[in-house]
């Protein structure tokens, strides 16, 4: 289980990848899908290792993604 | 029921005008991370909105106050410290942030900067530092380092540049810090602690400019220049400013260079008049704002 979660908004992405380079986990690779302007949006490869620590949030300078931490013994 | 998990929203949403978004800072640009570190330090500090504001000059980075949903004010071209100065005298309970490019603040605001500094007016200021007047196209700016490639030295450029943290400690400023946009978490801490800070705050955060700074210098793109800073940034809190110039490809000192006490311009100016005037010193009256009721709007009251 997953100790924490990222969303990522694609449209936003202008694909800078450094949300990808500075995950701590390695949770994120940038898609070889395009998004609507031509970008390579970030997806999740290893979502088993998302700590949910929110770096990726803290870098994107397209406010496109942000990371959360699960609740510990989720209903 | 709903299967789907509720998470929370990502925390920089609730500051920006989302109807603005997406912004038009470029690809790999650095300004955007400066305000999710901005708005993590307005969260921490639990900054009362409505008393706060800011103010940036023009350029990339004076898009910020235009990007983010609070009372903000976009100035002409390096009048944003002017304004903020203005702002804080008229309505000191304010929380005043300048936040501006180098170009805005060091050039054509060069002066405006030393002087709010030397009276130490309580104003905080935010300078993101992408090393050339990037809006207009890349021209040598004043903390253009030397031997770098841009629109008006394609030789290189020969001019020695400014230090602004040395500059900002030498002209009084009671905080003074640099980063970079690589160091996420020490820059929203910065960011707390200026908030806490009474006086004349400065934090500089060097930002990549990848289609105009380090395009024509063959550096790479953003996150190139992402990877350099972690690489070449050496955090030296305390360190004298004189040691900590920048360079085309040197070192990179980061770190808190300064956090010192001295009285603010209001608090000197209340003093002074007490002194000189004894008891016929009073205190003006202070309007928090503009909280007037409908029948003294049309009663024709005007704010005194």
């Amino acid at each position: 289980m997953a100790k924490g979660a990222v969303e990522i908004i694609i449209e936003r992405c202008k694909g800078c990848g450094f949300c990808v380079e500075f995950c701590p986990t390695k949770v994120l690779a940038l898609s070889p899908a395009f998004n609507a302007k031509g970008y390579h949006a970030p997806h999740v490869v290893a979502s088993d290792k998302c700590s949910g620590c929110d770096l990726c949030g803290m870098f994107c300078p397209d406010f496109a993604i942000h990371g959360w931490r699960e609740k510990k013994a989720s209903a | 029921m709903s299967t789907e998990l509720i998470h929370p929203e990502n925390p920089v949403e609730q500051f920006l005008r989302s109807d603005r978004i997406p912004h038009i800072w470029c690809p790999g640009c650095g300004i955007g991370t400066t305000v999710n570190c901005f708005t993590r330090a307005l969260i921490d500090s639990k900054a009362n909105l409505d008393k706060l504001a800011i103010v940036s000059g023009i350029g990339c980075t004076g898009r910020v106050a235009g990007y983010l949903d609070l009372d903000s004010f976009h100035t002409t071209h390096g009048r944003a410290i002017p304004f903020a100065t203005g702002l804080k005298l008229a309505n000191p309970d304010l929380s005043v942030v300048v936040y501006s490019g180098d170009g805005d603040l060091f050039a054509i605001g060069g002066n405006h900067f030393i002087h709010a500094a030397r009276r130490n007016v309580d104003i905080k200021v935010v300078c993101v530092n992408n090393l050339v007047y990037a809006m207009t196209g890349g021209q040598t700016g004043p903390t253009t380092p030397g031997s770098v490639v841009t629109a008006t030295n394609p030789y290189g450029t020969f001019e020695p540049s400014f230090n602004l943290p040395q500059l900002a400690e030498a002209a009084g400023a009671v905080y003074v810090a640099r980063w970079t946009t690589f160091h996420v978490r020490q820059l929203a801490r910065s960011m707390y602690e200026m908030f806490q800070k009474k006086g004349f705050s400065f934090i500089e955060v060097l930002s990549p400019c990848p289609t105009l700074y380090q395009r024509r210098n063959k550096m790479g793109d953003g996150l190139d220049t992402m990877k350099s800073y972690k690489e070449k940034s050496k955090k030296r809190d305390g360190a004298p400013t004189s040691e900590v110039p920048l360079t085309r490809d040197g070192e990179i000192v980061v770190g808190k260079f300064v956090d010192r006490e001295r009285p603010d311009y209001l608090t000197l100016m209340k003093a002074q008049f007490q002194a000189s005037l004894g008891e016929r010193y009073q205190e003006p009256e202070m309007h928090s704002g503009c909280e007037f009721e409908q029948s003294e709007i049309d009663g024709g009251t005007i704010c005194q």
